[in-house]
């Protein structure tokens, strides 16, 4: 046992000798906290392509690092802080539980720059960012309706955030704009990444009757219970094709790398300030996988409608839209503002499903 | 099939990895040690089973090397805790942070392949029968590999000479050393077929459930089957009785959601916690019967002198 201790002695040790190393250095560097593991085929591993990415770009002019499996909640606030002290100049956390935690550590490192994805409280060292998934899912609800013979579609849920309440949304008001007539079952199921779970929640919606599965959890364990049933589906956050290769439709591709060189090149130029950015197909944070498995007309449909999107002829959530319980939300012609919808707490109609609160 | 034996036997699928750990599990804690590395020894019977099968193209091969995988972690444990009386809970947790490291390091390049699945058995017309044949005649091999695990391991523990010895050296080592019982030896073995088992567990996961390898994908499933152990007191029919419980409310709470039923999803996902804390509490009315099954040995290093 004394023998283990001093092992991990000299493993911390190194490690810190390691650190004070890259300190001298005259880099830029740039800190990533992740949720989930780096290679988990969505999410994070979106992230991760995006440092690579900015590795890449920079080469020898910045460094950069990474935690992954950072639990949401206490302990992120403790890795956090461990890269403030790090002398990390840029710090990207990367899920949406972070916010708190990297509001907390930004109110005492004043001199570190922080971005945290997907939320929306910022400071004068923490800038937001976020991307508009919801515009992919509304493509993916009219595929939906086009594919599915039977009219209904099964939605995978994580955690009832805004987010995911908008892809949501915006995936129905996308089915109901090719067939009014077409319904959504969601399942929640409380994790961001739990392959087993994932996997148990499709099957029960695919014995429920539904054809098409999405998802807005982060494993590719829905994809795989969707092939083995000939149900078709849809990926996220990365390209999820060699999961199923015959029942991927498409898949909405998180593709941060540009946007992190950026905001990196603004620390190295001294003009990084605190921003909002909620950035959408047009911008290329988002981008959509080949359309797949699905007929020519749908495929040129969808094609269609992301290019409407991009050209700004189309926003998703453009009126009229009812909400769940009967009430108007959006008149005739009126577009949601961005304010309403980062902080969606309401189903529009045609969602069968009570939003847990 | 109707959506009746499509629920069964999600739930059957469910409740398989955790039964086989948690079985595992009790026969390491009649012999009076607590080893809390199910999760570290599960995950690293997912990676082993994953790798020799894809590598393989043989899922039977994967299923072997997740066994031994597990086995092999456990024995990290077993000479750490026996042979040098280190802290069992501090090792078992340790374990746990090794197996899921090293498992994402073996598992690198395995990441994003496709999987090979596990396939059900299938015999002619058994099969086919309406309700019953899917369930007793068409599952996974893991499936009928848990059952006879729990009838083999009650058997074992109740029914032979080893068993009595071993569940002797749980309640009093010290009185079993004096009496000539090789305490350590047991205990080696007793650790070594919970590691197994753990890894048979694990190769469930990325074999038959889900065939893939993705980092973490016990997700806690070793922390179930420890409570599991706990829940059941001791009793292998109670674990068998425990784990379909909370397959069984894991599931079903998938399916209230997807029907629309209108209760909050969150209570719903505590739901299976919920029920094995009731079940925990009822079970533990007497005291007597739960003192008689606990191990009293259990998490205490056992030196013999010299």
């Amino acid at each position: 046992m004394r023998k283990l201790l001093i092992g991990i002695a000299g493993i911390a040790a190194m490690t810190l000798g390691m650190a004070s190393a890259a300190v001298a250095a005259d880099k830029t560097k740039v800190c990533f906290v992740y949720v989930g593991s780096k290679t988990d085929g969505g999410w994070t591993q979106a992230h991760d392509i995006g440092r690579m990415e900015l590795q890449a770009h920079f080469g020898d002019k910045v460094e950069t690092a990474f935690i992954e499996n950072v639990a949401e909640g206490p302990q992120a606030t403790a890795v956090i802080e461990r890269f403030a002290r790090a002398k990390c100049d840029l710090i990207f956390t990367t899920s949406f539980g972070f916010m708190d935690p990297t509001l907390e550590v930004a109110a005492k490192f004043p001199d570190v720059k922080f971005e945290h994805a997907t939320g929306y409280k910022s400071a004068d060292n923490v800038t937001s960012y976020n991307s508009r998934f919801y515009e992919g899912r509304y493509i993916q609800g009219q595929i939906a309706a086009k594919v599915s013979e039977k009219g209904v579609a099964g939605y995978i849920a994580s955690f009832p955030i805004p987010e995911v309440v908008q892809g949501i949304n915006a995936f129905t008001l996308g089915a109901q704009s090719v067939n009014p007539d077409f319904k959504l079952k969601v399942v929640w199921v409380n994790t961001w990444f739990d392959a087993g779970k994932e996997a148990d929640a499709a099957k029960a919606l695919i014995d429920q009757g539904v054809d098409i599965l999405t998802q807005h959890t982060d494993s590719t364990g829905p994809m795989q219970v969707a092939a083995e049933h000939g149900v078709k589906a849809f990926g996220q956050a990365s390209d999820m094709i060699a999961a199923g290769p015959e029942t991927q439709l498409t898949a909405i591709i998180d593709t941060w790398g540009a946007y992190y060189i950026k905001r990196t090149q603004a620390v190295m130029d001294g003009t990084w300030a605190t921003q909002s950015t909620w950035d959408g197909l047009v911008d290329g944070i988002l981008q959509m996988a080949p359309y797949t498995n699905m007929p020519d007309d749908v495929k040129s449909m969808a094609a269609a409608t992301e290019a409407a999107i991009i050209s700004g002829e189309l926003h998703p959530f453009t009126g009229p839209v009812t909400k769940q319980d009967g009430s108007a939300w959006l008149t005739d012609g009126e577009v949601a503002e961005d304010g309403v919808l980062l902080g969606l707490n309401f189903y529009v109609a045609g969602v069968d499903d009570q939003l847990p609160q | 099939m109707g959506m009746t034996e499509a629920i069964l036997l999600t739930i059957a699928t469910a409740a398989t990895p955790l039964l086989i750990a948690a079985l595992g599990e009790l026969v390491v804690e009649r012999s009076g040690v607590l080893n809390l590395g199910v999760e570290g020894m599960m995950i690293m019977g997912a990676v082993g089973g994953f790798a020799a099968a894809s590598l393989t193209g043989n899922p039977w091969i994967g299923i072997l090397i997740a066994i031994l995988f597990g086995a092999i972690t456990s024995l990290a444990f077993a000479f750490l805790t026996l042979s040098l009386a280190a802290n069992q809970v501090a090792t078992g947790l340790a374990l746990t942070i090794l197996g899921l490291g090293l498992s994402g390091l073996i598992g690198e390049p395995f990441v994003g392949q496709a999987g090979i699945k596990l396939s059900n058995i299938s015999i002619p017309v058994l099969t086919d029968l309406p309700l019953v044949g899917p369930l007793l005649f068409g599952q996974d091999p893991i499936f009928y590999m848990s059952i006879a695990l729990v009838i083999g391991v009650a058997w074992f523990l109740f029914r032979t000479r080893f068993g009595l010895t071993l569940r002797s050296i749980g309640d009093n080592h010290i009185s079993a050393h004096a009496l000539g019982i090789p305490v350590l030896r047991y205990r080696y073995f007793a650790v070594m077929f919970g590691g197994a088992c753990a890894g048979l567990a694990g190769g469930h996961l990325s074999l038959v459930y889900t065939p893939q390898w993705v980092e973490n994908m016990s997700a806690g499933r070793g922390w179930i089957a420890l409570a599991l152990v706990v829940f059941a007191s001791w009793r292998p029919a109670r674990v068998l009785a425990g784990a379909y419980l909370f397959g069984a409310v894991s599931i079903g709470q998938l399916h209230a959601q997807a029907l629309g039923v209108g209760v909050p999803s969150q209570l719903l996902t505590a739901l299976p916690y919920i029920a094995t804390i009731v079940v925990l509490v009822l079970i533990s009315q007497n005291v007597r019967t739960t003192l008689i099954n606990t191990p009293a040995m259990l998490g205490r290093a056992f030196v013999p002198e010299r």
